[in-house]
């Protein structure tokens, strides 16, 4: 089908490639064909394809590959390595000026590629890290973009800077930036009109920003869906304007986001940041060997142990394993995993990081059942007075009718749960055991079948 | 072409907009496949491949690649052709035929109609329906305009100083209001104001999004409770310069409404406007509309032969017209 993502292409060419004891040049070129036409449906673009698929081949059939014992899995490995390659191995981020020198950012890109959105989310990005960003409206043509940018400025809590619509942008950021220097603020944030890449005009206007005024990092959004012109988007802006990275948007959807493949190529200049949803939080730091094994269907489990690890918290982790051990595990305890889950962004999320679980696989499975289950689990638990949380062998019937009337279930999902609670507290003491002398992580996903 | 007298001024209007806004698109496919057909003296394996490649390259994605090509193959085969060159004609009808926009497309504009616009973020939805709103006023149209995109920042305003510039009502609450009642409210005042066409504007999302896609059933609940005698259109707006993805978006917005009809937006932006061949031979979807440029009448409606005519043109032949 033509919806498969890559990785499960790529799958499926490999599970061929296993099932072989070892490779003929045919082999290599059959397999080769289906890289070609899933990258291809990735929207890689097709020159990327050809270069990648001849240094790929060029490798694969020879000696050494023909003759070692594992054929395909040289095959897997040249063709990651290959890519890797393609993708750069370095993890860029926009370096901001150190003390109370401003920093000045300018967004650009094409129509709804997200550049107000992504301008917003990197200015509460910074804040976060302690930095006083402005946020500055230079699109002067689409209707309502300032208010759209005042708005989101507002909902990060940083400064904004507008002078409506008449005013030619290069004027506009002037003035922003005496508004930062009177305010110290550090970090300038220049929002601009999208614009097609083949408009002299309008490409006019952000050179002429470029040259009157000092830009330190000129940022191209794209929309990570964008096809086979991706290459010629990053090719005409960044001769243009001498872009210094790129942010990928829109990386929540179900694209495999070949784009990324191609732009990297063609401009040398490194992915810093992607969007990654719809609230003003969702913006991720880029990782190109991590994006080039998702996109090889090896899922994005480094993601997953950051995150993990975020949450992780020592004392706390021995204590579970503790009770654990003791078949102490309490209600208490299953709350703060149900939290700690969800900060890591929900099933979907995590579900949507480990290997062989890509988008296709997972179609035809709801995934908000699990999240409602959890927040069914949730209600219950917060019907239960303190008492019963930490004693779960205190509930007795009529305990269960009132937790079923408080939290607004019927009782037959309270008596469920509990069930499941008491099936998960058992299997988790059994692995406890068997994980005994192993490298404990404070990663556990204490729920059975939901 | 055949062209009526008395409209020839207006038709050639639109065909130079067209040919002006597919521009880059025709550059890459044409002088593509005019490189190819004066590059091969036969026509033979290489030459179909090469072929290929250029179609894959233009966005118009494997399936209809081949499709294209195996129907071309069969065309040379019927008629005998031997030249390469002879081909373009062909190729034409070819590409022509995978395309196909029923006769009662438009009819929703004759009727007491519904329009509902949906797709993902930030492919010009609001701005497809301003654009839509001042055609349809101008052909002398009751129009009216809902704008249920109540999650984005200042959408509401966007589409607001829209119908201003078209000169149409709008029905609106506040941001963060629920889509599904701004909807109840339009659907109602349409029936009492006795509008000809409701466009209903909806926050842009992906199609992998669950809850999101339940909030489009429930718009769509709520319109026909309230209007059920209403003639129906959904038309899902695409980017032009979205790839294959396009067809993902296509397909997953058609499981929860009834697709009508695709408006493909941007296709003066790139040089890959193959994705208009791609979703209606994959999906079988008709495209209505392209966005060939920024003004108002660059919003046309879609004709598979001027589409490829133009994609064909050559420079000169543009400039004439």
């Amino acid at each position: 089908m033509a919806f498969d993502s890559l990785s499960e292409k790529l799958q499926n060419v490999f599970r061929n490639l296993r099932n072989k004891g070892r490779l003929t040049e045919s082999d290599v070129k059959t397999a080769m064909r289906e890289v070609k036409m899933a990258l291809l449906e990735a929207d890689v673009s097709f020159k990327v394809v050809k270069t990648f698929i001849n240094s790929v081949t060029e490798r694969a059939v020879g000696q050494d590959v023909l003759n070692s014992l594992t054929p395909s899995q040289m095959v897997i490995k040249i063709v990651n390595e290959e890519l890797t390659k393609l993708m750069g191995d370095e993890t860029t981020e926009i370096v901001l000026k150190p003390g109370n020198e401003i920093t000045t950012i300018m967004m650009c890109g094409l129509q709804g590629a997200g550049k107000t959105t992504m301008a917003a989310k990197l200015a509460g990005k910074f804040k976060s890290k302690g930095r006083k960003p402005l946020l500055v409206a230079c699109d002067i043509y689409r209707p309502a973009a300032i208010d759209q940018l005042r708005i989101n400025a507002g909902k990060v809590g940083v400064d904004f800077f507008e002078m409506g619509t008449s005013h030619a942008p290069v004027n506009i950021v002037k003035a922003a930036l005496e508004h930062a220097k009177a305010n110290n603020e550090n970090v300038v944030i220049i929002d601009t009109a999208g614009r097609l890449h083949i408009d002299e005009q309008m490409m006019e206007e952000l050179i002429t920003v470029k040259e009157e005024i000092n830009i330190d990092h000129t940022v191209l959004t794209v929309d990570s869906m964008t096809g086979q012109d991706a290459v010629n988007v990053a090719e005409t802006f960044n001769s243009k304007l001498e872009i210094t990275g790129v942010i990928l948007t829109k990386l929540d959807g179900d694209t495999r986001g070949g784009a990324a493949l191609s732009i990297k190529q063609v401009t040398g200049k490194p992915i810093l940041y992607i969007g990654t949803g719809e609230k003003l939080t969702d913006v991720e730091q880029f990782y190109p060997d991590r994006m080039a094994s998702r996109i090889l269907g090896m899922g994005d489990i480094l993601s997953l142990i950051d995150k993990a690890e975020q949450e992780y918290d020592e004392q706390k982790a021995k204590e579970l394993e503790r009770k654990i051990k003791k078949s102490e595990f309490d209600f208490n305890d299953y709350l703060d995993q149900i939290n700690s889950m969800r900060n890591m962004g929900g099933i979907t999320k995590i579900l949507e990081m480990l290997p062989g679980m890509g988008m296709g696989n997972m179609k035809d499975v709801d995934m908000s059942s699990g999240e409602s289950a959890l927040k069914q689990a949730e209600t219950i638990i917060n019907s239960m007075t303190k008492k019963e949380r930490a004693n779960p062998d205190l509930l007795n019937p009529s305990r269960k009718n009132r937790i079923a009337r408080g939290s607004g279930v019927d009782i037959a999902d309270v008596n469920r749960f509990i069930k499941q609670f008491n099936e998960t507290k058992r299997v988790m003491k059994q692995m406890s055991g068997m994980m005994k002398g192993g490298k404990k992580r404070g990663f556990r996903l204490p729920f059975g079948k939901m | 072409m055949v062209i009526l007298m008395g409209e020839e001024k207006e038709k050639k209007g639109f065909f130079r907009r067209l040919v002006e806004g597919l521009t880059k698109t025709r550059k890459s496919i044409a002088s593509g496949i005019s490189s190819i057909f004066s590059a091969f003296s036969k026509i033979d394996d290489e030459f179909y491949e090469e072929l290929e490649e250029t179609l894959i390259m233009a966005d118009l994605g494997v399936n209809a690649t081949m499709a294209i090509v195996e129907n071309l193959k069969e065309k040379v085969k019927e008629n005998k052709i031997k030249e390469p060159e002879q081909c373009r004609q062909l190729l034409m009808e070819s590409i022509e035929e995978q395309m196909n926009v029923p006769a009662d497309a438009y009819e929703f504009e004759n009727r007491k109609s519904v329009v509902m616009v949906i797709g993902v973020n930030g492919v010009g939805k609001t701005t497809s329906i301003g654009k839509l709103a001042g055609q349809y006023k101008n052909m002398g149209k009751r129009v009216l305009v809902a704008a249920a995109d109540t999650f984005r920042a200042a959408a509401i305003e966007q589409l607001t100083e829209w119908t201003n510039r078209a000169g149409v009502e709008i029905i609106a609450q506040s941001e963060g209001s629920d889509p599904a009642a701004v909807v109840y409210d339009a659907v109602n005042a349409a029936k009492s104001r006795k509008t000809d066409i409701l466009l209903c504007d909806t926050a842009g999302r992906l199609h992998n999004k669950k809850n999101l896609m339940d909030e489009l059933r429930k718009i769509n609940k709520v319109v026909d409770r309230e209007y059920p005698d209403c003639y129906r259109e959904t038309l899902v707006v695409l980017d032009g310069t979205t790839g294959q993805n396009a067809l993902a978006q296509a397909k997953q917005f058609g499981e929860v409404a009834d697709i009508t009809g695709i408006i493909i937006t941007k296709l003066d932006g790139t040089a890959k406007g193959g994705i208009a061949v791609a979703i209606q031979k994959e999906l079988g979807i008709p495209v209505k509309y392209i966005g060939v440029g920024e003004h108002i009448d660059d919003l046309q409606k879609f004709n598979p032969h001027e589409y490829v005519e133009a994609l064909f043109s050559t420079d000169a032949a543009a400039e004439e017209a």
